[in-house]
């Protein structure tokens, strides 16, 4: 996983609440076995007219010149509901998205995040509304500084809280499983005082 | 480690199960939680394997790991190559990787193949008192047991196949009560999106629930599974239901349960599993089941719902500004037009399966309207039916509801996810509306442009005959 310091990027506001996992990868392209070659397909059937894919919605945000290059997500609550499919934030990843700022995640979604690196940032309602605003008038660039949880743009700052452990494997981009496999003497004396129909 | 204190605290049915699964809890970190039972299907566990393999390591425990194929397969054949390209390589991929990694498969045409949240309860895989975890968020299914159970990510799904172990944040609680009994002819699934009806699509995100209450110790094991399988519809992380007596005698005897001594001390220990008196939770809801009427979703959440004899809503019932906004955008995606009837809606498929809905409990009940009916399939409906697995497709063939279901113009299909989730080729067309027993309503979830309505199996196979959808209660009683 890469390390996650700081980072600048262009915001693009997706006005959608409940933003479920089939809007953000449809089943049709998870029948791949690797975890990338999904960015072509992120948002397909709203960022698309047609079923393949060839024509593009010229009414989809993230289709508006404007947002083009966009490497910040602005949502609105219970951002990645529904399935546990990693695809949909490894295409967000692989689309250029660093952050996703929203006013709440479905829990699996943000596991998923945190566990690839793509910082999933949660801010109030009343901020939310305010960035919202911002982002749909005019060209909107945030800076994230992970160390101090904080979300800064042209005129204010916005704090942020993050789990402290989740933070750190962020910043340092750790391997997860290296890091618990270290710990296997730990998993071996639990495993010892099970009941036997465990 | 715990003090005195602490263990003479009532505590939570989760935080019991919590604490017996700690293996490393330390300032600084998530918490490490032991898995006992870790299930894994074609689709999201490819990258993790593949992701083993490139760091050379192993699985930890392949015998507590177990795997089937149900997503991406085809519900008429049971050839790997029958669901496309794309299908058979996840499959095939599969079937490579169980056997360099010693893990038991469930594959095509195997007797103990199903849908993963069908054969884990019904093979005694699924245990009280255990953590088990899957690649699938409906995996809340096996809460009904009495098990902590949850949906995972695919690099969850690999820590938890090189460690057999995973950090977890804890969750709050939350208890759902339902008091009372339910009316006649109200069923597992009018309960749970009656609950998800009042508490929002996200209503219990961060939470772990807990049912409770007469109307929920009254549910078979199966009707629980029903009820614990849509938690993640209200955004809990898991559901939760104390076994008790129906819950042993479920599982007493099936092929993987501990038998003799083992079965003995387990039934001891898994009596202990409930919250104590007292038990504080972070939220409390409590519905009357009596109040509980047929329900279905109208938009494109599960928490757009209904009852039958209701009304589509009109964005102007919605005092909350996203609310109101979610409601003009289903209504427009579903085609419906605010105040109509809900009974006037025609539909142009009926889907009975899904790990909602595809037990033989489920089966049994659509084809006892079938039979009250006695009529056909409407010609303006195609009806499939999914059995959840290869053993309860030859039970209900056993029964003969395959025939009751097949001469009244219903498919009967093979055991797989089909159009739950429209992986294979069961995927509706665009503008098609279909009367569905699984899960999710989302846009484009049965097939890009699909209008899915999620109700009971007995609605649907109603609906099926009359083409609209029905009050099935009254209109049936008067025609019996």
């Amino acid at each position: 996983m890469e390390k996650f310091n700081t980072h600048t990027g262009l915001v693009v506001p997706l006005d959608i609440a409940n933003v479920d996992t089939d809007a953000i990868i449809p089943k049709q392209f998870l029948q791949k076995t690797t975890r990338t070659g999904f960015a072509q397909h992120l948002f397909h059937d709203w960022r698309y007219l047609d079923f393949e894919g060839t024509q593009a919605n010229p009414k989809f945000i993230l289709n508006e010149p404007q947002y083009k290059g966009a490497s910040i997500l602005l949502a609105r609550e219970n951002f990645g509901c529904g399935s546990s499919r990693e695809h949909a934030p490894w295409s967000l990843q692989e689309y250029g998205f660093k952050v996703i700022i929203a006013p709440s995640f479905a829990d699996i979604f943000y596991g998923n995040c945190i566990n690839i690196g793509l910082v999933p940032i949660i801010l109030p309602e009343a901020q939310i509304n305010d960035l919202f605003m911002q982002a749909e008038n005019a060209e909107l660039e945030l800076t994230v500084e992970l160390v101090n949880n904080k979300l800064i743009s042209q005129h204010t700052t916005y704090d942020f809280s993050l789990d402290k452990f989740h933070q750190y494997c962020l910043e340092q981009g750790i391997d997860s499983v290296g890091w618990t496999l270290e710990k296997l003497d730990i998993i071996k004396s639990y495993e010892a005082k099970m009941p036997a129909w465990q | 480690m715990t003090t005195t204190t602490q263990n003479t605290m009532p505590t939570t049915l989760y935080d019991k199960l919590w604490q017996q699964h700690i293996v490393e809890e330390k300032a600084g970190e998530t918490p490490l939680l032991f898995v006992d039972r870790h299930l894994i299907h074609e689709v999201t566990s490819p990258q993790a394997f593949a992701s083993l393999k490139h760091h050379n390591r192993p699985v930890r425990h392949p015998e507590r790991t177990i795997a089937t194929m149900d997503h991406n397969i085809s519900t008429r054949s049971i050839k790997i190559d029958a669901a496309g390209e794309g299908a058979a390589n996840q499959l095939r991929t599969l079937e490579r990787n169980c056997q360099e990694f010693g893990v038991q498969l469930f594959g095509m045409g195997h007797k103990n193949q199903g849908i993963v949240h069908v054969i884990g309860p019904e093979l005694g895989l699924t245990l009280p008192g255990t953590i088990i975890v899957c690649g699938d968020s409906h995996t809340a299914t096996h809460g009904a047991m009495g098990a902590l159970a949850f949906g995972i990510g695919t690099s969850e799904v690999e820590h938890v196949l090189a460690t057999q172990t995973l950090r977890q944040t804890k969750a709050k609680t939350m208890k759902i009560e339902v008091k009372g009994h339910v009316g006649v002819g109200i069923s597992a699934k009018d309960i749970i999106l009656a609950i998800i009806g009042k508490t929002g699509s996200a209503g219990a995100t961060g939470y772990v629930v807990e049912y409770c209450g007469e109307a929920i110790q009254a549910l078979s094991m199966e009707e629980r599974m029903t009820v614990c399988n849509m938690s993640i519809e209200f955004g809990a992380k898991a559901g939760l239901i104390a076994p008790d007596k129906t819950t042993f005698d479920y599982l007493e005897g099936k092929e993987f349960a501990p038998k003799g001594e083992t079965w003995t001390q387990a039934v001891a220990d898994w009596s202990q599993l409930k919250s104590d008196d007292g038990a504080e939770f972070d939220t409390v809801l409590t519905v009357e089941a009596k109040d509980i009427k047929t329900q279905i979703t109208w938009g494109t959440t599960p928490g757009q719902v209904t009852s039958v004899d209701g009304f589509v809503p009109s964005p102007d019932d919605f005092s909350d500004t996203i609310e109101k906004e979610s409601c003009v955008k289903a209504l427009a995606y579903m085609g419906l037009v605010a105040g109509t009837k809900i009974t006037d809606i025609e539909i142009t498929n009926v889907f009975i399966g899904s790990c909602t809905n595809s037990r033989i409990e489920d089966l049994r009940a659509a084809a006892g309207v079938v039979e009250r009916f006695g009529k056909k399939v409407s010609d303006k409906v195609t009806a499939i039916v999914v059995p959840g697995s290869y053993r309860v497709k030859e039970q209900a063939e056993a029964e003969g509801l395959d025939k009751v279901f097949s001469q009244a113009g219903f498919e009967w299909r093979l055991p797989g996810c089909s159009m739950c989730l429209g992986m294979n080729d069961d995927r509706l067309k665009e503008g098609e509306r279909c009367a569905s027993t699984s899960n999710r309503n989302f846009e484009g979830r049965q097939g890009r442009g699909s209008r899915t309505h999620l109700v009971s199996p007995e609605l649907a196979a109603a609906s099926a005959i009359t083409g609209h959808f029905i009050d099935l209660n009254n209109d049936l009683n008067k025609k019996a």
